[in-house]
């Protein structure tokens, strides 16, 4: 019993090991390029960054999944070896998200890379849908406008497909969709929710005079059970939706364009989300995507120049690009040179409206 | 009071036994049902994973006759420079095209170069640069097939005509015709093993993040368990009893249940912000991690601690030893099973964590395989999370692949915690 455990000689050897490592890694210049930001926008911005890696002699770049909003926070935060290089976001920077990187010393490059379609879709066993803005309004806002043609709200009355629209099937109302901290729902709050509630003169007239309250009618989604959070993985939608058939989900188009054999896009308009559909905005819904460079950072980071040009090269984001093979939708080919226009002079954002 | 005869005493006793032995029966009936319901659920958790990951560790590969074609690829020697721009891409289209002669057309042989991973040119490219000879020459190779193909391949054991997906009815002929003449099998997935993660199935693997989950998990180690072990045995065998050690304790106590969360978010604000680490480092997961294992490894500790019978101390300072040689030459030798075992399910928790490396960056794309604590790194978990979030099908069972590998993981972390008690486990 007289064996002496080396647990005090560890303590002090672990010890100094880390110390010694914390403070060389402290001193160490970053050799990678840091992005963070939307999971929308990651799967581009991951496959740009191991194309690029493999392509030049440039380290792999970090590539975080963080969120467009969280991805924004730790962009703004301020210049340096800390800070991230280049953020993706699902729409465009907010003027707040603007301002608070500009009193922080950041410069921002706007750089928009494509589009994303955002699909309701339901199970192949089951009819396909044909919906109108208006439809998917009247069926999922918390508040809608009064049957009886009054202008005033009424707590959502309909229970199925039919008491929305006498056309559609006489299902239960049930929607599978991304959680309020989503992009996707943000996205689909605006385009689809809010594009059909304007489609009422009354409720657009009062965008004018009282603009929260307008936005409180067309982006509120009911909570009573019609739609259903279902988190923030996609693949478990369309697995949700396999198993009931009755049921609509709500995710982005290349994980309809993945799982088409299981899954159908819902008709918007009258429109199939396909890609074609998505690239020529006929399809309603789709959102431009967005990369946010850090301008400070362009000739200081190695590679961050030759990232931001690998990115928005023919081969990548073209119509025939990587990019495209990975669901993307590319941006029409003017738009495209008048990007990469602006990405070579570095034209730092500093008023939205200007460049809307 | 009655008097009751021995008969009846007997009559009651025997009345109330059934009952007992009924209650007996039931209970025990419960605690069968419920052991049985866990193995019910472990039984169908692991064979679901089982059979959607069992696909991930084969993959179908294309066997094609490839020439290193001075001209094609562009180079007239062999060295780091030339090869970094050589055009293997074009090296594999001649094969595809001499393999099918019959394609032309730009729109088909886009569909056609598309068989093969995009991956395939760099396989090239560490052929030549193993053996410079096979410059002009040629060799028969077998080449990762695109995921797309890999997807279609599998689910024809499924069902008869298979998931097509995107591949156009052109495509899946040249598939069908490739398998026939044995040119396309599915062979064993070693870049599953060898890669780190990629955009591509066909190219990702898990060894950057089992790499990273290691690392992290040593820093985590080497400094939770001396720093919990010491905290344990002051508190309990020198620290006197009064307010501020019951404080102590309830905070460490509370610590323990404290959402794992909130020490990520300390640990951005601290190792991060303030001592400026970098991000997305091993070093600052393992720190974060050790914040939080240190409250479990503490509390085991001091259980084990006080399990030691007071005997054996009484008996050590009545031979006259000093406070200190009680501790380290009696009471820790005998606590020590009891510690590791904490310790080594503190650090199965620890590989399990997610949540408290998205602050610090961890949550991340990583493609190269980490070298040391200070390099960009992922771990198994989150891997297992971003691969379930991506939209190509043929990530659905890597995805249960690296669970099964986490739970192996797992499994080894446990079985080497019980058989480390069984053999330094004193009984007295």
């Amino acid at each position: 019993m007289n064996k002496r455990p080396a647990s005090k000689k560890l303590v002090a050897s672990a010890l100094a090991a880390l110390t010694i490592a914390a403070s060389q890694a402290a001193l160490a210049a970053r050799d990678h390029i840091s992005i963070v930001g939307s999971s929308t926008v990651y799967p581009f911005t991951t496959t740009v960054a191991e194309r690029f890696s493999r392509a030049t002699q440039f380290k792999t770049p970090v590539v975080e999944s963080t969120g467009t909003g969280g991805g924004m926070k730790l962009f703004c935060q301020g210049v340096g070896e800390n800070t991230a290089d280049i953020t993706g976001a699902s729409r465009r920077i907010k003027q707040s998200e603007l301002d608070m990187c500009n009193e922080n010393g950041v410069d921002v490059v706007e750089v928009q890379i494509g589009y994303d379609g955002i699909v309701l879709a339901n199970a192949k066993s089951a009819e396909p849908f044909e919906l109108s803005r208006r439809d998917i309004f009247l069926a999922l806002a918390k508040d809608v406008p009064n049957p009886d043609g009054s202008k005033t709200l009424v707590p959502n009355p309909y229970r199925t497909w039919k008491d929305v629209n006498p056309a559609l099937p006489a299902h239960k109302i049930e929607v599978l969709g991304p959680p309020p901290t989503s992009g996707t729902r943000d996205a689909f709050a605006e385009l689809a929710m809010e594009g059909g509630c304007k489609s009422f003169d009354w409720i657009a007239a009062k965008k004018k005079e009282d603009k929260s309250a307008y936005k409180a009618i067309c982006h509120n989604v009911r909570e009573d059970g019609a739609y259903v959070e279902a988190g923030e993985n996609d693949n478990l939608i369309v697995n949700k939706l396999v198993a009931n058939p009755n049921a609509l989900g709500i995710f982005g188009f290349s994980f309809l364009d993945q799982n088409a054999d299981k899954v159908q896009g819902s008709l918007i308009e009258g429109r199939e989300p396909t890609f074609d559909s998505i690239a020529d905005q006929s399809y309603p819904v789709s959102r431009p995507l967005f990369i946010y460079a850090k301008k400070a950072h362009v000739n200081v980071v190695p590679g961050v120049k030759q990232f931001l040009a690998e990115f928005t090269s023919e081969r990548a984001w073209g119509d025939d690009g990587y990019l495209a093979d990975k669901g993307m939708i590319p941006l029409p080919a003017a738009k495209r040179q008048q990007v990469v226009a602006d990405v070579r002079k570095l034209s730092a954002l500093t008023d939205l409206a200007a460049k809307k | 009071m009655t008097d009751l005869s021995q008969a009846q005493v007997r009559e009651r006793i025997e009345r109330r036994l059934t009952s007992r032995h009924r209650k007996e029966k039931l209970f025990r009936g419960l605690g069968i049902a419920s052991i049985a319901f866990g193995v019910l659920a472990v039984v169908v958790l692991f064979t679901d994973i089982i059979s959607k990951g069992s696909g991930a560790f084969v993959q179908s590969a294309i066997e094609l006759r490839v020439h290193y074609d001075e001209q094609v690829l562009g180079i007239d020697k062999v060295d780091d420079e030339s090869l970094a721009w050589a055009n293997f891409d074009g090296v594999i289209r001649q094969a595809l095209l001499q393999r099918f002669p019959e394609v032309s057309g730009r729109k088909e042989k886009r569909e056609l170069y598309s068989l093969v991973s995009t991956g395939a040119p760099f396989t090239l490219r560490d052929r030549l640069k193993a053996d410079p000879e096979l410059l002009g020459q040629s060799e028969t190779l077998w080449l990762a097939a695109d995921d797309d193909v890999d997807t279609f391949v599998k689910s024809l054991d499924d069902s008869k005509n298979g998931f097509r997906g995107r591949t156009s009815d052109q495509k899946a002929g040249w598939i069908q015709q490739l398998m026939e003449s044995g040119e396309l099998k599915k062979r064993f997935n070693t870049t599953f093993f060898t890669n780190g993660d990629s955009r591509e199935p066909e190219q990702a693997g898990i060894r950057a993040a089992l790499v990273g989950s290691l690392l992290t998990l040593l820093v985590t180690l080497l400094l939770s368990f001396p720093i919990g072990v010491s905290a344990a045995i002051y508190l309990e065998e020198y620290a006197p009893k009064n307010r501020w050690t019951d404080l102590i304790e309830v905070n460490i106590n509370n610590l323990a249940a404290v959402p794992s969360i909130v020490f990520g978010l300390l640990g951005l604000a601290i190792f991060i912000n303030f001592f400026e680490l970098p991000r997305s480092a091993p070093l600052v997961g393992g720190l974060v991690l050790t914040l939080m294992t240190l409250p479990t490894i503490i509390i085991t500790s001091r259980a084990s601690l006080k399990s030691v019978p007071p005997s054996i101390r009484e008996a050590a300072m009545g031979m006259g030893a000093s406070r200190m040689q009680v501790v380290f030459h009696h009471v820790l030798p005998l606590a020590l099973p009891g510690m590791l075992t904490g310790a080594i399910i503190g650090m199965a928790q620890a590989l399990g964590e997610t949540a408290p490396l998205l602050m610090i960056g961890m949550v991340a794309f990583i493609v190269d395989v980490p070298g040391g604590i200070t390099d960009p790194a992922t771990v198994l978990p989150v891997q297992i999370y971003l691969w379930a979030d991506s939209p190509e099908r043929a990530f659905v069972e890597r995805t249960s692949a690296a669970i099964m590998v986490l739970l192996a993981v797992l499994i080894a972390m446990n079985t080497s915690a019980v058989w480390l008690r069984k053999k330094l486990e004193r009984r007295w």
